[in-house]
């Protein structure tokens, strides 16, 4: 049974059919990417499964777990991570601050426990930001270790946000455009740290308009236009559609 | 040593000091004002700066403490510390039936919900004249612990230094810990602390309750303080001006609760004999800091010295 | 029976009346700018105590009453370019703490002028009551009624009917988009603040005579027609209207048939009521944030 499946999930804004019928299930451990031409309704499909947007139709389901309509934090709990196109960062929190609140679920988060100091609290506290440390070195951030969120630039954030979210020790993360906005070197570092997150368990869901990355990464793809699924398989068997050709280049290509 | 654990320590010795460089009562009767004041402050802070949310109504809950001090012991024989802690206990109870589907909401409406809150409180115990003793207000009974009666700013002074202590110690612990995290992460970005698990409407509420909880207590302790209560302590005026002490003093700082209580605490003092000017000077400064100074004075100053908070 | 119900009417619609000239105030500026004008009040309060201190001044009633109007539309300005404009796109509850802020300024200086004395306005013609079924009008009620309904129908016609008035619809919907096509935003917001400030002074100008008018009226004014513009959801025009109406008739409904000692908690149990069950109001559509 794969992690995750879509089935005949469509969600209309008024008269606007954003994303109809679509399709597909992820393997435990994979690279998959979704791709398609702007507008195609990818990111609405994330927030889609990410619980930001409620279906109108369809299912989604989590380990066999009926999941749509479910909350973004009570995906969470379920093991759920994701990333944000518009970068969606605490600017009024540090760096490391940033990347602890991804493990938000993972501590004890009560009150009085806090206010009053508890040991036990504290002394998991302290780890964390050990661990929050190690994971912004492992993203790359090292240099940014004291830094206030607010002061690092564009490309260090995005970075940030793959930190927190690998933070939650989730089973599956969703990147959205991670080299969105980053410079050729940039992105090939993203590159590698895609694969990095992918190598150390994590399933990874994608979507990126930069295809020199998606072949590379991916196990499986998804090409969705105008909302629909138009193609689904290997970086091979996409590449050779003539729909998704058609889809990217024009008709004529 | 960490800088906060130095403020706390500075802010102990100046709380030590002060009853015996203070001149006459009046000064410590001042002081003790600037204290409640600050406590009330921290609670609102929690709420406003570090939650990112607002209350324009906080002064109502300030009321139903004091009432429920004055109410209950006077006129249905309890004990007041019974009293003050029912006081807390309605006032938890109905920030929370309130905040539940007011937090669901944003902004404006929630600001425009904590405003009708407040009024409504206000005139609550502006009419109901038998319990409360009407627009003319009403005495209250002294506190007394364990047999011993605290009277007069000898004996509030040291209670009510006390407790802010112990309120701005717990302040600085829960900002730094998951909990704190969570709230900042909420101001920060809604939808990214929605995706690391946070849920967002039961934090929005738990902080307003808390907050509301911290000011009911205070209007206790204020009611006993003073000996006597009125409507006025609950309007929409008190309100803002507690408001005001957050946003001057620094929204999301500890210190600039306190920095924000004193100064307001001692403004209206310095204007007593220029009525009309009290609300154009709060007006002004309202609108100036919101404009020069948005972090308010604390986090502008740390700021400037590279220091974090 | 139906002599008392009118009664409770009349006087329902004649400050509904009021209530809805504010409400607008704060739709038009909210829709301008996104910003909640929590000086909208004060400017209810200035038209009605200028207007009072003109005419005890000796200058002739038409004179009088523009400069109560024009006065306020330029404190409008003046609150706009102060204190909104240089705090453009900041967070919510600093924009709402800046106008309160100016709303102070306003009443405090009000109070520093003008004293706290109450004062009235004679009715504008006459103040023989009018039997309507056994209930009695006022005429300056048909007054504060007819002019509200002109002053309506003008700006239905404005809006919808000249360029001016399309283009602040247009900026409403897209500040972004109308700056590109040409429309000039900045002079959108001054005429938003402008307007807004007039409207509440009229609505304030026109119920003196009735309700009196000192330097406090402003705040539960403002406030009442803060939640009129929410009852009939924020930023729509007809919904301020009819919101300023219904809250204006359950106000008085309610202090006559419930209790009168409460009846300025009505509009505010209202508003939770709203905001509990039917925040969008009347007529307010619903919005998507894309993330």
């Amino acid at each position: 049974m794969a992690l995750l499946e879509v089935k005949d999930l469509s969600i209309h804004f008024g008269g606007v059919k954003a994303v109809q019928n679509v399709n597909f299930s992820v393997d435990s451990g994979i690279v998959y990417s979704v791709i398609g031409p702007n507008g195609a309704g990818k990111t609405t499909l994330f927030n889609l499964i990410t619980g930001v947007y409620k279906p109108t139709t369809g299912e989604i389901r989590l380990d066999g777990e009926a999941v749509h309509g479910k909350s973004p934090n009570e995906l969470a709990r379920r093991g759920m991570a994701r990333t944000f196109q518009n970068l969606q960062i605490c600017m009024n929190m540090s760096a490391v601050e940033n990347v602890m609140v991804g493990a938000h679920l993972r501590l004890d988060r009560n009150l009085v426990k806090a206010a009053l100091r508890f040991p036990a609290l504290r002394k998991r506290d302290a780890e964390m930001r050990n661990e929050a440390a190690g994971l912004m070195r492992f993203v790359g951030l090292d240099k940014f270790a004291d830094a206030r969120a607010d002061s690092m630039p564009y490309g260090a954030l995005k970075r940030l946000e793959i930190a927190r979210a690998l933070a939650m020790k989730p089973r599956l993360i969703f990147l959205d455009e991670p080299a969105a906005g980053l410079n050729p070197k940039e992105t090939i570092e993203v590159d590698h740290l895609v694969r990095k997150v992918a190598d150390s368990g994590v399933t990874v869901v994608l979507v990126e308009h930069d295809m020199k990355m998606v072949m590379n990464l991916s196990d499986r793809i998804l090409v969705l236009d105008y909302g629909k699924k138009l193609a689904e398989g290997t970086g091979e068997e996409v590449r050779r559609n003539p729909d998704v050709i058609a889809a990217y280049l024009g008709a004529h290509a | 040593m960490k800088n906060t654990t130095k403020g706390l320590v500075i802010v102990a010795v100046i709380l030590a000091i002060v009853p015996f460089v203070s001149p006459n009562s009046y000064y410590t009767d001042l002081a003790i004002r600037m204290a409640i004041n600050a406590t009330i402050v921290l609670g609102l802070n929690l709420l406003i700066g570090f939650a990112g949310q607002i209350s324009l109504g906080h002064a109502g809950f300030l009321g139903i403490g004091a009432y429920a001090s004055a109410v209950l012991p006077t006129h249905f024989g309890w004990h007041p510390l019974l009293a003050m802690g029912a006081g807390a206990a309605v006032t938890a109870v109905l920030a929370g039936l309130v905040a539940r589907p007011i937090f669901k909401l944003k902004g404006h409406y929630l600001a425009m919900a904590t405003l009708g809150l407040g009024i409504i409180i206000n005139i609550a115990l502006r009419n109901e004249a038998q319990w409360t003793g009407g627009p003319d207000g009403m005495p209250v009974p002294a506190m007394s612990l364990f047999g011993f009666e605290l009277s007069g700013d000898k004996h509030w002074y040291w209670v009510v230094a006390a407790l802010l202590l112990v309120s701005i110690w717990a302040s600085l612990n829960l900002i730094d810990s998951p909990f704190g995290r969570a709230l900042r992460a909420l101001h920060g970005s809604e939808v990214a602390s929605q995706v690391v698990g946070v849920d967002i409407v039961r934090y929005k509420v738990a902080i307003f309750v808390l907050s509301a909880v911290f000011a009911s207590l205070m209007g206790s302790v204020t009611a006993h303080y003073i000996g006597f209560v009125s409507p006025n302590f609950a309007d929409f005026f008190h309100s803002i001006e507690l408001v005001t002490m957050v946003v001057v003093g620094g929204m999301a700082s500890v210190f600039g609760s306190l920095v924000g209580a004193v100064l307001l605490t001692a403004l209206p003092q310095a204007l007593a004999t220029f009525e009309g000017w009290e609300t154009v000077v709060f007006g002004a400064i309202l609108m100036g800091f919101m404009i020069f100074l948005p972090k308010g004075i604390v986090p502008t100053i740390a700021a400037r010295f590279g220091k974090g908070e | 029976m139906l002599a008392q119900f009118l009664q409770f009417l009349f006087s329902g619609v004649t400050v509904g009346a009021t209530y809805a000239l504010a409400a607008l105030g704060f739709t038009l500026i909210y829709n301008a700018s996104n910003v909640i004008n929590f000086a909208q009040g004060e400017f209810i309060m200035l038209g009605g105590m200028l207007a009072v201190y003109f005419t005890t001044a000796g200058l002739p009633l038409p004179v009088a009453l523009l400069l109560a109007i024009l006065i306020p539309a330029i404190v409008g300005v003046l609150v706009e370019k102060l204190a909104i404009e240089p705090v453009k796109g900041a967070e919510t509850v600093t924009l709402i703490i800046i106008t309160i802020g100016a709303s102070l300024v306003i009443r405090g200086l009000i109070q520093v002028w003008l004293g706290k004395a109450t004062f009235s306005l004679p009715a504008f013609s006459g103040d023989e009551p009018i039997q309507v079924m056994g209930a009695t009008l006022m005429p300056q009620s048909l007054w504060v009624l007819g002019v509200t309904a002109i002053v309506v129908v003008l700006l239905w016609y404005f809006f919808n009917r000249t360029l001016s008035g399309k283009a602040m619809l247009a900026t409403s919907y897209n500040p972004l988009a109308a700056e590109l096509v040409g429309i000039n935003t900045g002079w959108v917001l001054f005429m938003s603040f402008a307007m807004s400030a007039a409207l509440g002074a009229l609505g304030g100008i026109l119920i003196t005579p009735i309700t009196l008018t000192s330097y406090d009226v402003g705040i539960m004014l403002g406030l009442k027609g803060f939640v009129a513009a929410v009852v009939g959801g924020l930023g729509n025009g007809l919904g301020a209207v009819l919101g300023g109406l219904l809250v204006g008739i359950l106000e008085a409904m309610g202090a006559g048939y419930i209790s009168s000692a409460y009846k300025d908690a009505i509009p505010f149990v209202l508003i939770l009521f709203i905001l509990f069950f039917m925040p969008r109001g009347l007529f307010g559509g619903k919005s998507t944030d894309r993330v």
